[in-house]
């Protein structure tokens, strides 16, 4: 059979991106597995909200695609702070009036609290958006969705498409996961949440605040879901209330596929899940006929139901004693 | 028309013009026949002229059948079932607003019972309003096992007429629906209906079911034609929701695309649970079709999918087209610029381009929603006049006549100015497919293509 190389490569690119976002979300309940073993399931909608408040932000900024360039810059980099530090704030709310309650309560108490907070942010969005999806405000022009770097900037004859806001999500990303590396084994917070993470009675014997540093794992993962939300409100230019619940499905069953619990497995699964993503989308009806992208979950499921059989800590699961 | 039946002496034909209830053509025709000069049937109808240049709403239905307005027999309930939240909140509301007005405009009152009029919903917030089996399940048991109840006024949606046909078939209920259009729930169709159809839906053996609005035979059909033949398309990517009604008419389209020597580069189901179909549309895009048609209903992510289509396929170089379920501003809001130049065919005429009857039906409703009323709701009220007739016919609270006589409903004068018939299998005997696009963020009405 012929490979079509263009499409796949293009595939790659989209896997990737979508990948990346998805990261980001995974990061979050990979942590908060790490440092106190809740699924949090409510995350999704924590990214969701993250994703509102950033259209919120941009449309009160007042900017449209014919404001100066440094001022779309502005309102955008204040979009993706301001859903930051919204949705730090909510998930860091939820672990204080109801996870932590719920420490030393059997294990399905906090996770059916999730799901109950899941639904109420969801019931929230519908309240506060409504039911539809809603189109983010315009930050540049049009035409600059169909603007393919490599033609403009490289001058490459190719159809393979790479746009600026391709790149964006890259360029947002990649830093924010470094710096979260960096946080986690280079500082004396960090320290202090895998130290928590190994075990807690100890940790607070040594003087850690565990409760404290609990709260900071839930900020974190708040922030990135925010992060996400903001890059996902452009990048697939839709935001609505259910939007949540797919990605957050993906990122748990990426954190799932990395090894939960682990942070690298997290962002390595999650660049799987997205390109298993784009490459059933693309190529499965072509491989099988009468298959189509409605087939897509049913993949990505099935690649980790078999990951899970041959080795059930997931790919990163037993190379990495420190969990966070 | 809604008539009286004293027409045959001069003040009695006078009366019948006055009230509206009598054409001019109609008046001069009868006068004649009964002596009166040319000279005068002319003073008379001058004298009226401008009254009969405004058609009412009420002059629609079939002939013949007296409207009783006495209520000493009781109350009669009417349920109606479909989505009224999410994305089909306005579509959905504006059919019940239309219900209500035309039950009003005949004073909420048939056959010696007063009418009383109750609208469910079907759909589910959670999922963007669209339609739920469980609900569609509940609605239809509540509507049989309530005494009350003779006529059941659902669904929206194909796939949940396929629940509640069988359960209000075995009440012995009658169910009319103003937009379902998937041929199976009535007939069999070649290539599309599945085995079985449509008597699966009626276990009594007995029919029913009707519906005001045409199939999705003719809306596929008439899509493909129009692209083939006045677009000069020839290559067709196919998409759609995996539902009854969004894979039928998508199947239809494929058929007669075939037929005509078109190419179907692909067909092929989506997720309508994806947050992103960018892998989707640049497999599509690198196939090289110049249109794409998707048959789906706007609560399954159809606004997201134009979005993702148009990154890879500009308007100058893919059409794109889909079936009334799109139909809907919903539709078109969701999908921001994307939607530009979209084309969607719609079984009928969009209200503000209404004339006559309909005209005036229109502005009614429009003073009462404060927006255009969504398309479909005319055939909710043309749905609610057959009901409000068949129940004057019965003049009974029973549900064996009035499914007998709404399922008779012949000759019936709509709000766009034709008649049909209901046939044997309940389908309307007129079938009329329009051609609508978006423009400048609003769907506008362009052509008759069927």
């Amino acid at each position: 059979m012929d490979v079509n190389w263009n499409l796949l490569i293009q595939q790659l690119i989209i896997g990737l991106a979508n990948g990346s976002l998805i990261a980001l979300i995974a990061l979050g309940y990979t942590m908060v597995y790490g440092i106190v073993e809740l699924i949090n399931f409510a995350h999704g909608e924590v990214f969701m909200m993250g994703a509102f408040f950033a259209a919120t932000v941009v449309g009160l900024t007042g900017v449209t695609p014919q404001s100066a360039p440094l001022i779309i810059i502005g309102a955008a980099a204040l979009a993706l702070v301001s859903a930051m530090l919204f949705s730090a704030g909510i998930n860091f709310g939820i672990d204080r009036i109801a996870y932590r309650r719920l420490r030393r309560a059997p294990r399905l108490a906090p996770l059916i609290a999730a799901i109950g907070f899941s639904f109420i942010l969801m019931n929230i969005a519908i309240y506060w958006k409504g039911g539809n999806p809603i189109s983010p405000p315009a930050l540049l022009p049009q035409k600059y969705r169909a603007y393919n770097v490599l033609n403009e900037w490289f001058g490459l004859d190719t159809t393979i498409r790479l746009r600026p806001l391709d790149l964006l999500v890259f360029a947002i990303t990649i830093p924010i996961l470094f710096a979260l590396t960096w946080f986690v084994y280079r500082t004396r917070s960090g320290k202090a949440m895998r130290a928590t993470a190994q075990d807690r009675d100890a940790a607070a014997l040594m003087g850690i605040d565990v409760n404290r540093t609990i709260g900071m794992a839930f900020l974190i993962g708040g922030a990135l879901a925010g992060a996400a939300g903001m890059i996902a409100l452009y990048y697939t230019s839709a935001a609505r209330f259910q939007m949540g619940f797919r990605y957050g499905l993906f990122a748990f069953t990426a954190a799932v596929l990395g090894g939960i619990g682990n942070l690298y497995g997290a962002v390595v699964g999650s660049l799987l899940i997205g390109i298993v993503w784009s490459l059933s989308d693309g190529f499965m009806k072509t491989l099988i006929g009468g298959w189509g992208a409605q087939w897509t979950p049913s993949v990505i499921f099935g690649v980790l139901v078999l990951v899970m059989v041959f080795k059930p800590s997931g790919l990163f699961g037993d190379h990495v004693p420190e969990k966070v | 028309m809604m008539s009286n039946g004293q027409h045959d002496s001069i003040p009695g034909l006078i009366a019948s013009l006055k009230r509206g209830n009598l054409t001019r053509r109609d008046f001069a025709k009868r006068a004649a026949a009964i002596g009166l000069s040319a000279t005068l049937v002319n003073q008379v109808i001058g004298t009226q002229a401008q009254a009969q240049d405004a058609p009412s709403r009420t002059d629609i239905g079939a002939e013949g059948i007296e409207h009783n307005t006495d209520t000493s027999g009781g109350t009669i309930k009417i349920y109606s079932s479909w989505p009224l939240s999410g994305a089909t909140e306005q579509l959905g509301g504006d059919a019940v607003e239309a219900v209500k007005m035309a039950f009003a405009d005949f004073g909420n009152a048939a056959g010696g019972f007063a009418i009383e009029y109750e609208a469910l919903d079907d759909g589910i917030l959670a999922n963007n309003g669209a339609w739920d089996a469980g609900v569609e399940t509940d609605n239809a048991n509540r509507a049989i096992n309530d005494p009350d109840c003779m006529v059941y006024m659902a669904t929206y949606n194909s796939g949940a007429a396929q629940i509640s046909i069988p359960i209000t078939n075995q009440a012995g209920l009658v169910q009319i629906s103003h937009a379902n259009t998937y041929p199976g729930l009535t007939k069999v169709t070649e290539g599309i209906t599945l085995e079985g159809e449509p008597e699966i839906f009626y276990p009594t053996g007995t029919r029913n079911y009707c519906r005001v609005i045409s199939t999705d035979d003719l809306q596929g059909g008439a899509a493909a034609r129009w692209a083939y033949n006045d677009q000069g398309r020839r290559k067709a990517y196919i998409l759609h929701d995996n539902q009854p009604y969004g894979r039928g008419v998508a199947l239809v389209f494929q058929m007669v695309f075939e037929e005509l020597g078109g190419e179907v580069l692909g067909f092929e189901g989506f997720d309508p649970n994806a947050p992103d179909y960018q892998s989707l549309m640049a497999s599509i895009a690198d196939a090289g079709p110049d249109i794409v048609y998707l048959g789906a209903i706007v609560n399954l992510n159809a606004s997201k999918l134009l979005v993702d289509l148009r990154d890879f396929m500009p308007a100058d170089d893919v059409i794109f087209l889909g079936p009334d379920g799109l139909f809907n501003q919903a539709f078109v809001d969701g999908a921001g610029e994307a939607a530009e130049g979209s084309y969607i065919t719609f079984g009928g005429i969009p209200a503000n381009f209404l004339e006559g009857a309909g005209a005036d039906y229109a502005e009614a409703m429009e003073a009462v929603l404060g927006h255009i009323p969504d398309a479909y709701a005319m055939y909710a009220y043309e749905a609610a006049v057959v009901v409000i007739q068949a129940i004057d016919k019965a003049a009974a609270k029973d549900r064996a006549a009035i499914l007998e006589a709404l399922m008779g409903t012949t000759d019936f004068h709509s709000l766009l100015g034709h008649t049909w018939s209901f046939n044997a299998e309940g389908d309307s005997t007129v079938q009329m497919m329009g051609l609508n696009q978006v423009q400048d963020g609003q769907i506008v009405y362009l052509q008759l293509i069927a």
